[in-house]
């Protein structure tokens, strides 16, 4: 019973586990199953935000397009969140996002999503988390990137 | 012209049918005065009489026979008296209707000619009461001004007369109250006018109240005042109410006077004329003669006094209706004239003198403006909003009347020029064009049609002619005009084509210009075809389908569609579509009514299917209650994912208690179709719950297959198959072709098979025909089936249409988005020919193609830039240069 096996994914994911149950099991009955064979694009760099997606099975490379070169700059696994960035930002998709295997998804349409995290403050905090994680990487990385720099050219910072 | 008061209104326009019907009030009163005679002698000769037998004109009668006679010449002569009357009020009523008709054609001539400021300070809503409702009792009364009054005050002298000749004391006493009544009564009538022309105005208020809140019904959800929105109601009604209130208690009053009055004259009868019998001075029957008179007396008297409530409700309406209809500013009647021969192309420079239109209030728009293009020229008009471009262009297009100074094309002054040359030989497209109910294609032809041009042909005798020739008669009489809605109106010429074929191209280019040729077609996949009356499209579409079907096999498609096949069950539609298997036409078979169709119950039944409807539906029922039934009502989630509306939560939730205390099996009959009702909209590919859709395919298929065999021949009309050999003609085109469902889960499918689609239909050469087809999509009332977007681009489609020698562009295009805005830019200066172009440009709109650019302020042009100067190298240069 696939409603059933939905409602425990999105049960074992951090954003919704303490999501009460009713409203866990209206999201599962709004939520989308989808299918992508490897190499089909969930979405294009610069499509209007539409959901977000869970992983079920499989993986998903994160493509942007730097000076006409697809570069990947990321790959994404199990029950894994994506996409929800864009709808919360209400701006164009930043990355490409390609089906690196065969592919099972759940999506969760922008609106219904943007209605789950404005009615819950669990959920809003939840995606606040993830989202200042994401910025934290970032700047480690950004920190990390400098100091090389550094490393390579002193001459430029003197 | 209206005339100044009722009266004028109804003498310029029906005296002859008032003398008429005057010369047959005057011919129908020795009628009456005979049927007043008639019972005296009846009764005093015939009943009474002695002497007989009697002689007349040569016949020898004895006293029944002479009864006889006498009661038969009554009987002859009240149904003269009857049907005389019959045939007045039939012609007075017919009248009526015509003078009724009339007056609103004037009503509304006359809006057309009203200056488009006025528009601001008059409400739609006053207007539409106006030329409905108020002008009816003002109609109405037009057949009974002359002849009500002469018919009704005849009678009543003629009855009078009467009464005096029997006895001048009884003719004393009978009118003995007239003066005090004549006194009275006109003195309260004044005062229920006063109110009722008060009346009118306020309701007047409230319509205009109505309109306002219904046009800003958003900001008041937005606001919260809705509070203060009733409020400013109830204040309305309440003054109405009191009003009304008021005329009721001095027309009541008024009848109290007249039937009191009326009572007492019998009085004076029965004292004076029983007195008079009495002592002999008048005869018994002519007592009962008088009684029966007066009798027919209250009646007349009643009819006058009523008539004359109703002249004054009309006149004071018709005061009040000639007043609101004679704005200033009004445009001369004579300019909308329907022109002799094809207007003029215009030609000659534009020159304006000390152009000026000013406000209400004297701010001036446009204020002293002078400049000289020359009409075949491409010229911008800048500046900040507001400051006078606007105007300025509704000045060129002769929309608006100079206030002062004056605009020339060539010889032509434009404040004069009839609007048969301005309305087709300038185009004005603004940015909150109207469209008007019908389709696409009716609303982008809508500026070709001027005139009735050609009249249709009517067979020769035949009865369409007859009614045709009735109908402009009809028109005549009432002033109308008698063109024809069924002509042929399109003026071809003016789009530059030869007959609808060229149309039909041309507008497809149009179209192109305006970027909405992709909605269009999209509106026409959408769209339905008989195929009885478009066998060939029918055909070609079904061609579309086959090659589509051969399509879909190649790896790219391979799992997008589940297509439609009557051996196998198709998880990507709902249950309801898989027995069905087929589109429903009517209500018969309508989704939310299947269970209780009481031949689908039966089929059900007959495949053993009943039972699993049964759970399924309980299950179904459990997890939607389990899921909404907290929602709050008006909840998105709930709206967009619920099987069952709102209102039947409650009802659902006792049904489902129900069976978990007795079982399935317990439950009462309409709680069993409620339960069924449900699983009819599953779908297997998308609910996932594991019910009936995908547990019962052959049952289910089994079902399909003795829904169709045994479809009693009464429902035959109720559903549309899915055929793979016919057309679908209850489907949309699009569904024709693809003949199957999208697949659910699969991101792409939609966005590749709308382009296999497409390229199928190209493949085709079908394009045309869906075109076509999107034209006739109908655009609702205001456009309201339209898109803001598409409505506008179809605006701007129908000024471009017409070849106009100037296209005047108000901000058209600033509803759309920046790109598209450019690319129409472009289009229409490329597209333009000989013709002139003049752009208030938007923000994003470049200046680049122009070779004029105006720049204004506070209503002056600040900048002239003759940008031709600097593009182009003068003539002389340039031949040298080609020469070289």
């Amino acid at each position: 019973v696939r409603y059933a096996d939905t409602i425990t994914i999105l049960r074992g994911i951090p954003l919704f586990c303490r999501l009460d149950p009713t409203k866990l099991k209206r999201l599962a009955f709004a939520c989308t199953d989808l299918t992508f064979a490897a190499g089909e694009n969930l979405f294009l760099e610069g499509d209007p935000p539409d959901g977000a997606y869970i992983i079920e099975d499989g993986e998903v490379d994160v493509i942007v397009a730097r000076e006409g070169r697809e570069v990947r700059v990321g790959r994404l696994g199990h029950f894994e969140l994506f996409g929800e960035m864009a709808i919360i930002l209400n701006q164009k998709r930043t990355a490409s996002i390609r089906a690196a295997t065969p592919l099972k998804v759940l999506k969760i349409d922008a609106d219904v999503f943007l209605r789950l995290v404005t009615e819950t403050p669990d959920v809003a905090l939840a995606v606040m988390r993830s989202l200042s994680e994401k910025i934290t990487r970032l700047t480690e990385r950004y920190e990390q990137l400098e100091v090389r720099v550094a490393e390579v050219s002193p001459m430029t910072r003197s | 012209m209206m005339e100044p008061s009722l009266y004028r209104f109804i003498l310029k326009y029906s005296w002859r049918d008032q003398v008429y019907l005057l010369v047959l009030t005057v011919i129908s009163l020795p009628l009456l005065y005979g049927a007043l005679d008639l019972p005296k002698v009846i009764i005093n000769d015939a009943i009474g009489g002695q002497n007989f037998p009697k002689d007349v004109y040569g016949f020898s009668f004895d006293q029944v026979q002479y009864l006889m006679l006498l009661c038969f010449a009554f009987l002859g002569l009240t149904f003269l008296r009857f049907g005389f009357r019959y045939y007045v009020n039939v012609y007075k009523g017919q009248l009526a209707e015509r003078m009724l008709r009339r007056m609103r054609y004037q009503l509304f001539s006359r809006v057309l000619l009203f200056p488009l400021a006025h528009f601001r300070s008059v409400s739609q809503g006053e207007l539409i009461a106006m030329m409905t409702s108020e002008v009816e009792p003002v109609g109405g009364f037009t057949g009974d001004s002359v002849a009500l009054p002469a018919f009704e005050g005849g009678t009543l002298l003629t009855i009078l007369a009467f009464m005096f000749v029997q006895d001048w004391k009884m003719g004393l006493a009978a009118i003995a109250l007239f003066p005090v009544q004549m006194y009275l009564i006109p003195k309260l009538q004044r005062q229920v006018n006063a109110l009722a022309k008060e009346r009118v105005r306020t309701v007047r208020k409230l319509s205009e109240r109505i309109g306002e809140s219904v046009a800003g019904v958003e900001d008041i959800h937005a606001n919260d005042t809705a509070e203060l929105e009733r409020a400013h109601f109830s204040y309305w009604t309440g003054i109405i109410y009191r009003i009304r209130f008021k005329i009721y208690r001095k027309k009541f009053f008024i009848k109290f006077l007249n039937n009191f009055f009326g009572q007492l004259t019998p009085f004076f009868f029965f004292s004076i004329g029983g007195y008079l019998v009495i002592q002999g001075d008048l005869t018994f029957g002519a007592l009962v003669a008088v009684l029966a008179a007066f009798k027919d007396l209250s009646s007349p008297w009643k009819e006058l006094l009523s008539w004359y409530e109703q002249k004054e409700d009309a006149r004071v309406k018709y005061d009040q209706l000639v007043e609101q209809f004679r704005p200033g500013g009004m445009f001369d009647e004579a300019l909308l004239e329907p022109p002799q021969g094809p207007p003029p192309r215009l030609a000659g420079p534009v020159v304006a003198t000390n152009l000026t239109l000013a406000e209400e209030g004297g701010i001036r728009v446009v204020d002293a403006v002078n400049f000289s293009f020359d009409i075949g020229d491409r010229v911008a008009l800048a500046g900040r909003e507001g400051s006078g471009q606007s105007g300025l262009a509704k000045l060129l297009a002769r929309l608006v009347l100079p206030t002062a100074g004056s605009l020339r094309i060539g010889e032509l002054d434009l404040a004069r020029a009839p609007e048969a040359v301005t309305g087709r030989r300038i185009a004005y497209i603004g940015h909150g064009g109207t469209l008007f109910q019908g389709s696409i294609r009716d609303n982008l032809i809508y500026g070709l049609q001027h005139q009735a041009l050609e009249e249709p042909r009517y067979e020769s005798d035949s009865d369409a002619l007859e009614e045709r020739r009735r109908v402009v008669r009809e028109a005549m009489e009432s002033g109308n005009t008698a063109s024809d809605l069924a002509a042929q109106w399109i003026d071809y010429e003016a789009a530059g084509v030869d007959g609808p074929a060229g149309l039909d191209d041309r507008l497809v280019t149009i179209l192109r210009r305006v970027e909405l040729e992709g909605d269009v077609f999209g509106l026409g996949l959408q769209g339905l075809i008989d195929p009885q009356r478009q066998p060939d499209l029918a055909d070609s579409i079904l061609e579309a389908r086959a090659v589509l079907s051969r399509r879909l096999a190649e790896p790219e498609y391979t799992g997008l569609v589940e297509r439609f096949d009557p051996d196998r069950y198709n998880r990507n539609m709902t249950i309801a579509e898989n027995v069905l298997f087929g589109t429903p036409i009517g209500r018969e078979f309508d989704l939310e009514h299947l269970a209780d169709n009481p031949y689908m119950v039966a089929v059900l039944e007959r495949v053993g299917l009943t039972e699993d409807f049964l759970t399924s539906g309980l299950e179904v029922a459990r997890v939607m209650l389990e899921l909404f039934g907290d929602a709050e009502p008006g909840d998105e989630m709930f709206e967009r994912f619920s099987f069952i509306a709102a209102d039947a939560l409650p009802t659902f939730q006792a049904v489902v208690r129900r069976a978990d205390v007795g079982g399935l099996a317990a439950l009462a009959e309409d709680d069993r179709t409620l339960l069924m009702s449900l699983p009819f909209k599953l779908i297997a590919a998308r609910h996932r719950l594991g019910l009936v859709g995908e547990r019962a395919e052959e049952r289910l298929l089994e079902a399909r297959r003795q829904f169709a065999a045994g479809l009693p021949a009464d429902l035959t009309g109720a559903v549309a198959f899915f055929e793979p050999e016919r057309y679908n003609p209850a489907a949309s085109v699009q569904d024709n072709i693809l003949f199957g469902r999208l697949v659910y889960g699969r991101q792409q499918s939609k966005r590749l098979i709308g382009g296999l689609i497409d390229e199928v239909i190209d493949g085709l050469g079908l394009r045309p025909a869906i075109i076509g087809l999107g034209l006739e999509h109908p655009v609702g009332l205001a456009g309201s089936r339209l898109s803001a977007v598409q409505r506008q681009k179809v605006v701007i489609a129908r000024g471009l249409l017409k070849r106009a020698d100037l296209i005047v562009v108000d901000r058209a295009t600033a509803p759309l988005d920046p790109a598209t805005q450019a690319a129409i830019l472009v289009n229409v200066l490329g597209d333009a020919g000989p013709s002139g172009v003049v752009w208030v440009l938007g923000e994003a709109d470049d200046e680049g193609g122009f070779d004029h650019l105006y720049v204004m302020e506070h209503g002056r042009i600040v900048v002239h830039h003759d940008r031709r100067a600097d593009r182009e190298p003068p003539p002389r240069q340039r031949e040298a240069q080609a020469g070289s």
